[in-house]
Formats: structure tokens, sequence, C-alpha cells
């Protein structure tokens, strides 16, 4: 069975068109829904999620399963429960979330109806980001489609099971992927993390308890109903379960978005799937998962794409989707962009990420224009401390901190070389 | 109670609150900006780091803020390790990157929060190199300065704003280090409570408008405790002088009435203090300026004219001014000047507080009320800090849900959130729609008549032995009994009413409904509308009417008249007949004002910030103010005119008078406990008005004069015109300033506090007179329903914060907000008349004959057949103790 290999992109075609109903009911579409409805209780398919070993595609890595049995469901919970499906998806480098909505959008649906099933929430929104104009489109009409075959609205396939999926497109701000933010945003308020506890799971959307799932994670879920939890396990490579959307872009010959077990090694997905360095370039480094995680070097090219072993690296799997260093572009310039996009995104309300963040923009501008002094690296390594891990609201500017802090670690020369000879010539980036 | 190791030292910490608020409440020093006592933890400015430790071997710890991390038992922290201080002093270093170096010339330097916790964090050296960023100021009003580039972003001002005061028209906008706290646009801030900007913002972003125009350092300014005069709450408040000018109002911490905050009344409208209306000198019939001397023997004469002088007190003088003038005229001559319905009104208050048996909540107790009546008030205007005492019992609910998820009563935004699914049950009853609506669970709107009946509905679906109202509406029976089953309900539920209809039926539906309610923690508060109202009701006195009678039917000689503008309290007409007819009139005030022009002897008498006296609240606490600087001669406080010129009198000194006044009467008897007398010392010294960094005094005014000025003495207080003295132990009554070491700013008073938010240490200012005992019985006099008539319309004077109270309309920047003179109107009486909004309409008395024109405001929740129109502003006066009228359409012409 081929497409069992490739369970979330199995639908997804080269000439870019969509899968319709039809299309995703031909490949076994729904049937996990069908499944799940039939024969399992809520408490189930937490189990079954819980069991298949699927850990949150949107960085953090939490267990899904987990998550959705934390939900409170007793007697004396609340009874309004809702499901956010996170498709705000704005971390540079990154483009798999969207890929999965605009050529699959029913996977998504099913996933979430699945989802919810599992927290008996009967109103789910996905909170889309602004700019992906085609994936909202496809949404409506998948959304449209799903709701006239009775797998949305009122007593889906017969069941006493209702849900009603919400559409919702951002105004457009990074910090929105930030779940409680996202929250935020839904209720019309400022796009600002609330405090934890209380976890969204006591207390989120308009004070309910509330799930928020990335897209990719979602999209696991119809398989691991339709197919178990065996299936599920057997498809990964490493410690982590599944498979998962691996990207590469940068200048390898072949910038893409492949569907690999977990596991994967890195030096497989830039080598082989996207084809190893253009011509005349040679590897410097990459960001495994996206822009707000650390650098790692060529010799970290054999770790595998699992979320603890790229931790044990030194970074993290993040998104999953790796942006390539290459030997001729300057990776201080390189952070410069990066921290431009953190700062320009900060959403203003803690101290150190709403002044921290500019502050090192400048130090980075002044090291770029020759007007660098060699205490600000101390500076800079200050501030990565200061941003980082706990001593912020949420985790923006310590994401931001990464890219930097590995930089000054592994690419320090670089940054001295502007300061002590004001004269060094870069490709800008 | 948990106890905590705090840098290796054990303490016994408040179970459920935070460690920062902990920290403070024992009395170490911890640096914040974003927390603050009264609105909770936001976890935004991130300078309240700390280190807390796992167990006994953790030696590293990690990182926590304080404000954000709850107690637990065993828990053990450090505010000194080296990570934590760094992480702090890094902390205000990105706050300074953006931070102007403006401090000499800020109104904010040296009571600066952002000062203190600069300095208290240790950071001092600057690497920031870069540009800092700048914005746009605003125009934000008569109140508020607006300086956005001194802001730090901790977020308080919306927090407050928005969140505690309920207001809408200031908002964070913008995003990352460019977030801007401001307004869509210029324009005067609404909210009714904008004034508090100034001392919750932590540094100069709001400053008083006000004090800006002339502003000092804090350690420059004399001050001296005292009691907003601008309503019945009796605010406490700090007023602070230099160059004999008074130049500002600050809040000053009461942990039973004000808490944190004042209304924008009370803290801006000091400016009548400087006004130049102000009565400088003795004054003979307007115009000749006399000694004291002079004038204390022209008064002695005027006394001895042979039929007996009347006095006419007032609800702006002292309870010892006005038993100064008692005594003087006899109780049989007294007259309390005060307008006649509300003097009846006041008197059914003072007798239920007295004898109703239902307690009368501090405003601390109103915010822990969870279920609200209003009846017939419209808080805001009438008692201004009390709706916002309102604002926070209606969260009640919110923070009850919010424990059953473990969520702790300071995590702020987290009980926000759960807002809008835990409603505590507030009705407001109202003449028309009111500023706590947003509030409110059900709102109704009627006459006073109307909303009488529905509160004696209430009290008979309550308890069916209360009398019940016939031929009630079926919408009005089924409201009734809706609010009463939530009230019922209800563990604290508060009744507020007041003296705003000017009804007496609603405030004894009000009494009704509080007796009809099974809670034992049941609270009953009325508002009182001036600082000394329910006082003078409770000392009693004759009608204004009765005086009035008295000179009429010839058997008075001279009026003396305290504070007091007749014409605000009867109509022009009687106060013209009343003046002409007495043989001579002294009138003592500060102010000019209509009834001061009919003097034939004016006496210059001090204001409340320059003189001493004793107020009663509404809640019946007895406080005293004392004098910010002295009285320039011949200016002096009332109670001296008057005591100077009783023969013998036994009170040289304003102890006796209160002591007096004490044992004359047995309700304000403890009045003498409101605050030590004279005699008070500390280490054998008076206590010092002037901070220990007081400047210049001897060269103040050396410009005019280069001898050493005498110090002024003070033998009427406790208080010395001197920086000399300790401040850090006296009595919260005997408070001059809020200032501790390290803490400049008014934020210093965590360092007073027994615990954070809670009592000041020896008991908040202040002593309760009444506590209400037994009970009354049901009243059963019900009006009939209010039913318009044809062509006539009932006048409703309606409260405004700004325009009604007569002290601060002589303060300009009050001035400046006075809502415009209109009549309200409901659409389908102004369809009626073919008028809309801002046309004229001549209102004329019903014979016809026009008294003035205005022009209209359609108000949609305005009852049929009544006009509401602002009470207190000029215009109002020709309408003073007029109840109905006929209104014509103003043509084009300007014809009727």
């Amino acid at each position: 069975m081929e497409t069992l290999d490739k369970p979330l992109t199995k639908n997804i075609r080269p000439d870019r068109a969509f899968a319709t109903l039809a299309d995703y009911e031909s490949t076994g579409g729904y049937q996990g829904l069908r499944k799940t409805i039939a024969e399992l209780q809520p408490k189930d398919v937490q189990q079954w999620v819980k069991d298949a070993g699927l850990r949150g595609r949107g960085g953090a890595g939490f267990s899904a399963g987990l998550k959705w049995s934390m939900v409170p469901m007793d007697a004396n919970a609340p009874q309004t429960r809702y499901l956010i499906a996170n498709a705000d998806e704005m971390e540079p480098g990154t483009f798999k979330d969207r890929i999965l909505i605009e050529q699959d959008p029913h996977q998504l649906i099913e996933g979430m109806i699945i989802a919810a099933y599992a927290i008996q929430a009967n109103t789910a929104y996905i909170f889309l980001r602004n700019e992906y104009h085609l994936a909202k489109l496809r949404l409506a009409y998948a959304l449209q489609e799903a709701r006239s075959k009775g797998y949305l609205g009122e007593h889906i396939l017969n069941s006493a099971f209702s849900l009603e999926i919400v559409l919702h497109t951002s105004a457009g701000r990074y910090i929105c992927g930030e779940e409680t933010a996202l929250i935020n945003v839904l209720e019309g308020k400022r796009a600002t993390p609330r405090a934890k506890p209380p976890f969204p799971l006591v207390s989120g959307l308009w004070g309910k308890p509330t799930v928020v799932n990335n897209v990719e994670t979602l999209c696991n879920v119809p398989h691991i109903l339709h197919y178990g939890v065996e299936w599920y396990q057997g498809l990964a490579r490493g410690a982590d379960k599944g498979t998962k959307l691996f990207g590469a872009s940068g200048r390898v010959k072949r910038p893409g978005l492949w569907e690999l077990p977990m596991g994967t090694p890195i030096r497989e997905i830039i080598e082989q799937h996207a084809g190893g360095m253009q011509g005349g370039y040679k590897l410097r480094g990459f960001l495994p998962g996206g822009a707000s995680t650390d650098f790692l070097l060529p010799e970290h090219l054999d770790v595998a794409m699992d979320f603890d072993a790229v931790a044990k690296a030194g970074s993290r799997l993040g998104t999953g989707t790796i942006v390539v260093l290459d030997d001729q572009t300057c990776p201080v310039q390189m952070v410069l962009n990066l921290e431009q996009f953190f700062a320009q995104e900060s959403c203003g309300w803690c101290t150190p990420c709403r002044d921290g963040l500019p502050w090192t923009v400048t130090l980075l501008k002044d090291i770029i224009a020759g007007q660098g002094r060699i205490e600000d690296l101390d500076t800079l390594s200050g501030l990565t401390r200061m941003l980082g891990p706990g001593n912020t609201f949420c985790a923006l500017a310590p994401g931001a901190m990464e890219p930097l802090q590995s930089a000054l670690k592994y690419f320090r020369e670089d940054f001295e070389h502007y300061i002590v000879d004001q004269s060094v010539a870069m490709e800008p980036v | 109670m948990p106890r905590i190791e705090i840098d290796g030292q054990s303490y016994e910490v408040q179970g459920g609150d935070n460690l920062l608020s902990a920290c403070l409440s024992l009395g170490l020093d911890l640096p914040y900006f974003c927390w603050h006592p009264a609105m909770g933890s936001a976890g935004a400015c991130r300078q309240c780091a700390i280190i807390q430790y796992k167990d006994a071997e953790d030696k590293r710890g990690k990182l926590v803020m304080a404000c954000m991390t709850p107690v637990a038992d065993a828990m053990r922290i450090s505010l000194d390790a080296e990570q934590a201080r760094k992480f702090r002093s890094d902390n205000i270093e990105l706050l300074m990157t953006n931070h102007p170096h403006d401090c000499p010339v800020c109104e904010e330097g040296g009571e600066c929060h952002l000062q203190d916790m600069t300095v208290m964090s240790g950071h001092t050296f600057r690497r920031y190199r870069g540009l800092k960023r700048t914005h746009n100021n605003q125009d934000l009003g008569p109140f508020i300065n607006h300086e956005m580039n001194r802001c730090i972003a901790c977020y308080r001002c919306v927090r407050f704003y928005d969140e505690y005061a309920g207001g809408k028209d200031l908002q964070v906008l913008g995003m990352h280090n460019n977030v801007y706290f401001g307004r869509f646009e210029d324009g005067a801030l609404e909210n009714e409570f904008s004034g508090n900007l100034v001392e919750v913002c932590p540094t100069g972003v709001f400053t008083d408008k006000t004090f800006s125009a002339h502003y000092v350092r804090k350690w420059d300014l004399q001050s001296a405790p005292s009691i907003c005069v601008h309503c019945g709450l009796g605010c406490n408040i700090a007023p602070g002088e230099r160059y004999g000018e008074l130049r500002r109002v600050i809040n000053r911490y009461n942990g039973e009435i004000n808490g944190y905050f004042l209304c924008d009344r009370g803290r801006f409208g000091y400016g009548f203090v400087n006004s130049p209306e102000r009565i400088r000198k003795p004054q003979l019939n307007g115009r000749l300026d006399i000694t004291t001397d002079t004038a204390e023997s022209y008064f002695r004469s005027l006394l001895q004219t042979g039929e007996p002088t009347i006095g006419i007190g007032s609800p702006r003088a002292s309870l010892e001014a006005n038993f100064a003038l008692r005594t003087l005229v006899g109780e049989e001559n007294f007259f309390l000047g005060l307008e006649d319905t509300e003097h009846g009104l006041l008197n059914i208050i003072a007798e239920l507080m007295r004898d109703g048996g239902i307690h009368s909540p501090s405003l601390r107790e109103v915010e822990q009320a969870d279920a609200v009546l209003i009846l017939g008030e419209d808080v805001t205007h009438s008692a201004p800090r009390l709706a916002l005492s309102l604002r926070q019992a209606a969260r009640n609910a919110s923070f009850e849900l919010a424990g059953t998820l473990h969520v702790l009563p300071w995590q702020d935004a987290a009980v926000r959130n759960l807002d809008k699914q835990a409603l505590t049950p507030v009705f407001i009853a109202g003449i028309c729609a009111t500023r706590l609506d947003d509030m409110a669970t059900n709102t109704h709107y009627g006459s006073p008549e109307d909303i009488a009946r529905l509160g004696f509905a209430i009290a008979h679906g309550l308890d069916q032995s209360a009398p019940a109202p016939a031929a009630l509406s079926d919408a009005e029976q089924s409201l009734a009994l809706a609010i009463a089953g939530s009230l019922k309900q209800a563990k604290r539920p508060l009744i507020v009413s007041g003296t705003g209809c000017a009804s007496l039926a609603v405030i004894q539906a009000a009494y009704n409904v509080a007796k009809a309610l099974p809670s034992v923690n049941k609270q009953l508060v009325f508002t009182a509308p001036e600082c000394n109202s329910l006082g003078l009701a409770i000392m009693g006195g004759r009608h204004l009417q009765q005086a009035f009678e008295r000179v009429g039917s010839g058997s008075a000689g001279s009026v003396i008249i305290l504070e007091n503008d007749l014409y605000r309290r009867a109509s022009a007409q009687d106060v013209d007949l009343f003046l002409e007819a007495a043989a001579h009139v002294v009138v003592i005030d500060s102010l000019e004002n209509k009834t001061t022009e009919h003097a034939e002897l004016l006496l210059p008498a001090a204001t409340f910030a320059e003189s001493e006296g004793t107020l009663v609240n509404n809640e019946g606490r007895a406080q005293r103010y004392f004098p910010v600087y002295p009285a320039t001669e011949p200016v002096r406080g009332s109670w001296q005119w008057l005591t100077a010129i009783i023969e013998d009198s036994q009170w040289q000194h304003h102890d006796a008078l209160t002591t007096a006044c004490a044992n004359a009467f047995p309700d304000l008897a403890a009045i003498v406990q409101a605050a030590p007398g004279a005699g008070y010392t500390v280490k054998g010294c008076k206590i010092p008005r002037q901070p220990h960094r007081y400047s210049g005094r001897t060269a103040m005014h050396s410009n005019i004069n280069v001898n050493e000025p005498a110090q002024p003495s003070d033998i009427e207080t406790p208080f010395a015109f001197s920086m000399e003295g300790d401040t850090a132990h006296v009595p919260p009554a005997l408070l001059p300033v809020i200032w501790a070491p390290g803490w400049n700013s008014n934020q210093a008073i965590n360092k007073f506090q027994q615990e954070i938010g809670g009592h000041l240490h020896g008991g908040d200012a202040g002593v309760c007179l009444i506590e209400a005992s037994g009970t009354m019985p049901w009243f059963s006099d019900i009006p009939s329903a209010f039913k318009p008539e044809q062509d006539q319309w009932h006048i409703m004077p309606l409260p405004h914060i700004f325009g009604t109270e007569e002290l601060s309309l002589h303060s300009s920047p009050i001035v400046e907000r006075l809502p415009a003179f209109c009549v309200l109107l409901n659409p389908l009486d102004s369809e009626t008349l073919e008028v809309d909004s801002g046309d004229q309409v001549g209102i004329c008395d019903l014979s016809g004959d026009l008294i003035l024109k205005a022009p209209v405001q359609t108000e949609l929740t305005l009852p049929r057949g009544l006009i509401g129109i602002t009470a207190g502003l000029p215009a109002f006066q020709s309408l003073q103790n007029i109840t109905q009228v006929t209104l014509k359409k103003v043509n084009q012409e300007g014809r009727l």
C-alpha cells in the first residue's frame, strides 16, 4: 500500500489542484471519522492518539492525546468546550500547513471533527493566516461540502454529536500563532498572550476549556483512527512516531517540502530530497526547524529529525522546515534579517521582548555598518540570556534569541570581522 | 498561614497571595511597575524578578516573576541573589533605552516611581547608543497632560482606565516598541476617574495638568491631611501648597473609603481655593474693606438689635462652624440651610441610619457586595467614587467563578476573561440612562414615583408582609420578582439610594427592600450631596422655609449666613424677599456668590485648605481636615469669626469647640476621636507639614523682604508649619504626606499598610458615629403611578459630576468640562412639540410665562412627561424649586 507511507500528502498532486470531497473519500477519507463515531467513545479517541505517540507539529512537541485527556470533562466541568485549529503559519521559512490546507482541506476538517469529538466540543475554529487567500477559498468550499454531506453540522453521521466549524482569518500578526494570543484575538482583543496558568485547557476561549492544535497535528488524526496505532507507530524511523512534513529552503538544488518518517536524518533531507547545495555553494549551517531555532552545523547532519534528538544537538525540531545557510551568505546579516522580523512582530507586552529585540537590531545594524564595538558582542550575548526562556511573557523572544545565540557561538568570527575590519563586503541576504 | 523562606529568613505570609504582594506586605523592597495593589498582576514589566528554589538542595534556582507566582508553604526564594539583581537591573536598562533623560524638567521628578525603581534596581550606566523612539502627544483635555515619550509601557493606564474604571476612550494602539497609550484622536478623556492616571502611571506620561502649569517638587510642597469637600463620601486627600497657592490634590489612602483612587471632581475641583473670586477682606455693604477689629465690633453690634438673630448653617461647613453658629444664635434660631425637600430626605436618611437596623457600608464593604440594587440614584454624578466601587462589586461573580477554576483574584486577566460568564446581579432603576448601565444585568427607567413603586414591589416580592404597590404593570411586576429573586440569593446584597430623585418614597422604598432582605450581611447605602450634609442632618435644625417665614413675619433681627449661597437652596424670589426683609445680613463665606452680594457685613472665610474642622460622610464617618497652609489675615476659619464674638466664649480653641459639639449631641459624641487634638506630639515635636527636604523657606519671599519671616504658628492642630519633626510614626489621621525611604511617589503607601491593599497601620482615619440598631416599621405610603399630563412636564434635576457641585464650579478645569445646558426630552415628547435635538424650546411656568430658553436634547431612556436638566449649572438657578412647567417651541425668529 504505497499511500500508507505518506498518509498526509497522499492526495497532494503536482498540479496543485485540490482534493474535493469525492477525491478525498476515494482514498479512504472520512473513514476514520466513521469508525470514530460508530465505534469509539471520546476517551477511546484520546487514548488512541496518545498511544500512537502523536506530538504537536507546531513546534512544541506536546503529546496531542495527552493534551485532549487533560480537558475537564466530568459532569461538573463547563459543558461548552472549544477546539481551535492553529493555521496561523507565520514562522519564516515554514510553509507546511499551507500545502496541507490548500491541497487537501478535508484532511484537516476530518481531523478537527475527530478531535472535537474526543473533547466533545460543538464549536471549532480554524484560525487562518491572513495571507493564505487560496487556503481560505478552498477551506470555505470544503467546509460547505462537508456540511452538505453530513460530516459537519447537527447530528454528524446521524450520531448524537454535532459540530460547527468557523473559519476565521487573522488580521496578520506572527504572535497570533501563540495559542493564548490567538484566543485573545478570536475574542476581539489585542494579540497579546495570556498568562498561564490558567491554561486554555481549563479556561480558554470565552473562559471555556479550549484545545488548540496545529494544522499538521490535526491532519495526522484521521489516519491514526483509520489505520490504527500500530500502523502509525510503524511509519517512523526514530523515537517519535508517524510521518512529518520536512522542508528545505536556501541555496539547495531543489528547495521543497516532503513527507518523511519522523527520525529521518537531516543529511537525507538536505542531500537527497533537496538535492544538496547549489553549485559553488557550501553548507555552512542551518536552522533545523524554522527561524526561531538554533543554528546547527554540517557536523550535525546525521542528527535524526526527532524532537529529542534535535534538542540534544542544541536546537529544536520546531516546524521541521530547514533553512540552509551557505558559505557565501553572511550569517550576521541573516540573523539581522530574522531579528528585524521578531522585533517587528513583538506584541509589545513584556519589557525584555518589546525593548530588547529593537536593541538587538540596533546593535546588529551598527556592527554591519562598521560602527560596532567589540563589547557589543557581550551586550548581544547578555541579551540572548536576558530574553531567554522563563524571562519573558511568552516564547517569542526566547525563540528569537535562538538563531542569535547560536550564531554568536558558531560564527563569532563573522561578527568580529565586521568590528575589526570595517571594510568587509558581504552579499546582502 | 504559609511560611516561606526569603533569603534565608523565615516569614509568615497570607495564603493565596502572590510573592510580590507578600514581600511588600512584609516591608521588603522589590521593584515593580505593572502590578498594582488594586488591579492585581499583569506580568508585563518583568521587574519583580526573583529566584525560586525547588527545594533545600537547589542552590541555583530559577528566575520567576514574583507578581505571577503564588505563595506556597515551605517555598524558598531569594530577592538578593545576584542573578535576580542583575536581571532587574538589566530590565531597567531596557526600559531606559527609550525613556528620555528629562527628569529635571519633568513634573514627576522627585516623586517618580520609575526613578525610585531605577535606583532600587541599581541600573546606572547606559550602554544603548541608538535613537530613542518618539511619539506625538495628545491633548487629553483640561485635566491630564500627555507626554508619551516617557512611556515604559507598563499597561497600567489602560488596565486602570478601561478595565478598572470602565472607560472606553483610552486604548493601547500600535505594537512592539511602538505601543501607544492614548485616544483615537485628541480630546478630553471621558471617564470620570481619569485623574487617577496621574498616580497609576509610574512615570511622567500622564501628569496633572493643573499642577504641571506651575509644578514644584514634592519636597517643596506643604501638605496636611484633608478631606475632599466635593461630595458626601469623604474621600481622603493630600493637598499640596507652595507660595500661598494650593497647587494640587492627590489621593491619600484610606483603606475603608477611597483606597487608591479619587474622582476627577475631587482631584481637579480645588481651583476655587485660589480663585480670584475669593473674599479676602471683611467688607461692609459690598465695598468698604474694613479691619478685623472693626468687622468684629460691627458684627457684635448687629447682634444687639433687640430681635433675635437667626443663623443659617451649611452642609459645606464643618460641624464646628455650624455648632458655633447654632450656639451663637441659639437652637431655636438655627436653620440648616438645606433645600427644603433635601432637608426632609436627609432627616429620614439619618433616622434610618440610626434606627433602621441595616448596616451602612464603607466603600470597601460596597466592593464586597454580591448583588446590587441601585434605586433612583445616578451614582456616577452624585457620589462618583462610589460608582467606581460599585464597578468592582460587579466583578464579584467572576472572582467566585475564578475560585472554582483555581484562578486567584490577583490573576487579573484570567479573572477578567471570565467576566462574561459570571454576572453579578446589578439592577439599576433610574430616571434615565446612567454611566453604570454597561455593568448592569438589568436597567429600568421611570419617574421617581415609578422607581419607588418598583422598590416597594421588590420589597413585597422578598417579604409578603411588606406593602405592595397597587396596579403595577405586568412587566414591572415580573421585573420586581426577578430582582427580588436575585437579591434573595445573595449573601451580601447591597441597596444603593439617595437624595438624587428628591423623592421621599424612593428612600422609603429602598429601606423596605433592605429590610425585606433575608441576608444578615445586607447593606444599605445612601449618598449625601455635600461634604457635611449628613453631619448637619445629625446635628438637626429648622428648615430654611421656616427662616423665611420668621423673617417675613418680622420676628427676627439680623441673619447670619454661614458658607451658604441661598440662591442654590430656594427660589430666587423667596431668597430675595428674605434678604430684603432681614434687618441685617451677615455672610461668612470664602467665595463671592449671589448671596454674598446681599451681605451688609461680609466676612472672609478660610477654605478647607486653610482651616480645620470635622465632616461627617454619607456613611456616618466623622473625619478631620487640617489647614494645609495658614489663611492670610484677615481671612480665618468661619468658626473663628463666630467664636470670636460669642460673649464669654469658653472656646478659645478648635479642640474645645469640637468637644463641646460632641457633648451637645449624643450621635456626635465620637467626633473627638476622629483625630488626635492639638496637644499631640511625636517625640515632643508637632508634626511637620513640610517634608524634611523642604527648600527655601527663608528665600521664598526674599524679592519682597529680606528679613527672615517668623514661622507661622499653629495652636489649633497637632501640625507645625515647619520641616522639623517626625512623620514616620503618626496615626493615619495625621499623615500629611505619603513618603518612605526609597519610595518617593505616592506608592510609598505600601510602607504604611498592615498588608498590601488593607488597612493602615494604626487603623484607617475617621470614626464611625452611628451603627444602625433596631428596626423601623414598613413604609407604606406608596405613590401612585406617574401619568404624564398633556402639555406639562415635571422637571427632574439631574446631577452631573461637573456642574452640580458648588465649589468646583469655581475651578477652571472643571468649568471647561461642564455639560452644555440643555433640556433632556423623550423623543416622543419632542415629536409632539415638533422639535429635535439642538432646537430651542422655551421653558414656561404653568401660566405660560417664559422662564428661560434652552436647547433640546432627546434622550430615549427618559420617561415621557419628564424633562431632565443638569442641576447646579448657573442657568438652572431660575428653575430652582419649580417642579412643573410647560414647553414651547422656539421658532426661527426666536419667538415662542
